[in-house]
């Protein structure tokens, strides 16, 4: 029995079905193939990618799907670089043009030093998505009110930041994730903040469903192994938050028995 | 023919009035399936690109993935 439960625990997004809980973000790598063999060694089956112009003046550049295969890893497009609903719409029809991809990240930035959300033209941009046929995840704030508020705007995934982008801080506000947690039907995935692979492990015993990593795992001395700490550390925080933690106490409480003693 | 200018990913080119979206993109090397393209805003059916005759001023707007996080 919990070993069947152990074999049918998948992260279920837009009803898909994935084995590994951890995304990673394709960006920041010194090469593509150093992003390809972190990606193998995370186990991530969903990446983050971002739209940008074709370079057009040098014609032999070599393109990301050509390094890692979207038949094999679900692509996920971003909206990173845009601060209004206006561009992130444009973006992400553009990014289901390319390859009829309809699972999608939103995130409308609001504050280019914090890199913030800006949470009112997120919503008003998932409102327009959902409507469109987009399955939609949602960069967010650490705030239970607008997570709500995503939830019922059609939102597929809440995304609440750990810390700021890029920042390594971890989880700042564990109560909030908690909340966020208890509240909805969806899926949670911590996005963004992260630093080490223990702040994942945090993530999961928070009940999180998964975690999305890019600078923590792109910029660590050795990213294969830090992604591949990541992998770990998600499915160590997975399993601890179901196999339902003991309650904490004040006092010792002996693990050997006293009877018996010499 | 007459030649025209227009404006691909923010670059100026010139190109022959009336010719085909679907060759600049060849002349480009674009490799169709992984972009998506825009004209003046709005996103072509990339089945269509040869129905496309470009005008003077055109706006176009060739893009696709990169690593991003």
């Amino acid at each position: 029995m919990e070993e069947d439960n152990l074999k049918k625990d998948k992260l279920i997004i837009a009803k898909k079905k994935f084995d590994s809980r951890l995304i990673v973000g394709t960006g920041k790598y010194k090469s593509m193939s150093e992003c390809a063999k972190a990606i193998k060694f995370s186990g991530a089956e969903i990446v983050t990618v971002a739209v940008r112009r074709v370079n057009i003046s040098n014609k032999n550049k070599p393109l990301l799907m050509d390094y890692i295969d979207p038949k094999k890893i679900t692509y996920l497009p971003n909206t990173a670089g845009c601060f209004n609903s206006k561009d992130a719409l444009r973006t992400l029809r553009l990014a289901r043009e390319i390859g009829g991809w309809k699972l999608v990240k939103l995130e409308v930035l609001g504050d280019k030093t914090n890199l913030f959300p800006d949470m009112i033209e997120t919503l008003k941009t998932t409102e327009v998505l959902a409507r469109e046929g987009f399955r939609v995840m949602v960069y967010c704030n650490d705030d239970p009110l607008m997570a709500k508020r995503l939830e019922n705007s059609g939102a597929d995934a809440i995304m609440p930041l750990a810390a700021p982008i890029g920042s390594g801080l971890g989880i700042l506000n564990k109560i909030n994730i908690q909340i966020i947690r208890k509240q909805t039907k969806l899926p949670v995935i911590i996005d963004a903040g992260l630093g080490q692979a223990s702040d994942a492990t945090v993530a999961m015993e928070l009940g999180c469903d998964g975690v999305l990593v890019n600078t923590a795992i792109a910029k660590a001395k050795k990213p294969f192994e830090m992604a591949l700490a990541f992998k770990n550390a998600v499915v160590a925080g997975r399993q601890s938050y179901n196999s339902g933690r003991i309650g904490k106490t004040l006092m010792g409480n002996p693990s050997s028995p006293i009877e018996g003693i010499i | 023919m007459k030649k025209i200018k227009i404006k691909v990913n923010g670059k100026v080119k010139t190109v022959l009035n009336n010719s085909k979206l679907s060759d600049l993109l060849k002349n480009l090397n674009i490799p169709i399936k992984k972009v998506a393209i825009e004209l003046n805003q709005e996103i072509i059916d990339k089945k269509r690109t040869s129905n496309i005759k470009l005008k003077k001023n055109d706006k176009i707007e060739i893009v696709h993935f990169i690593g991003g996080g």
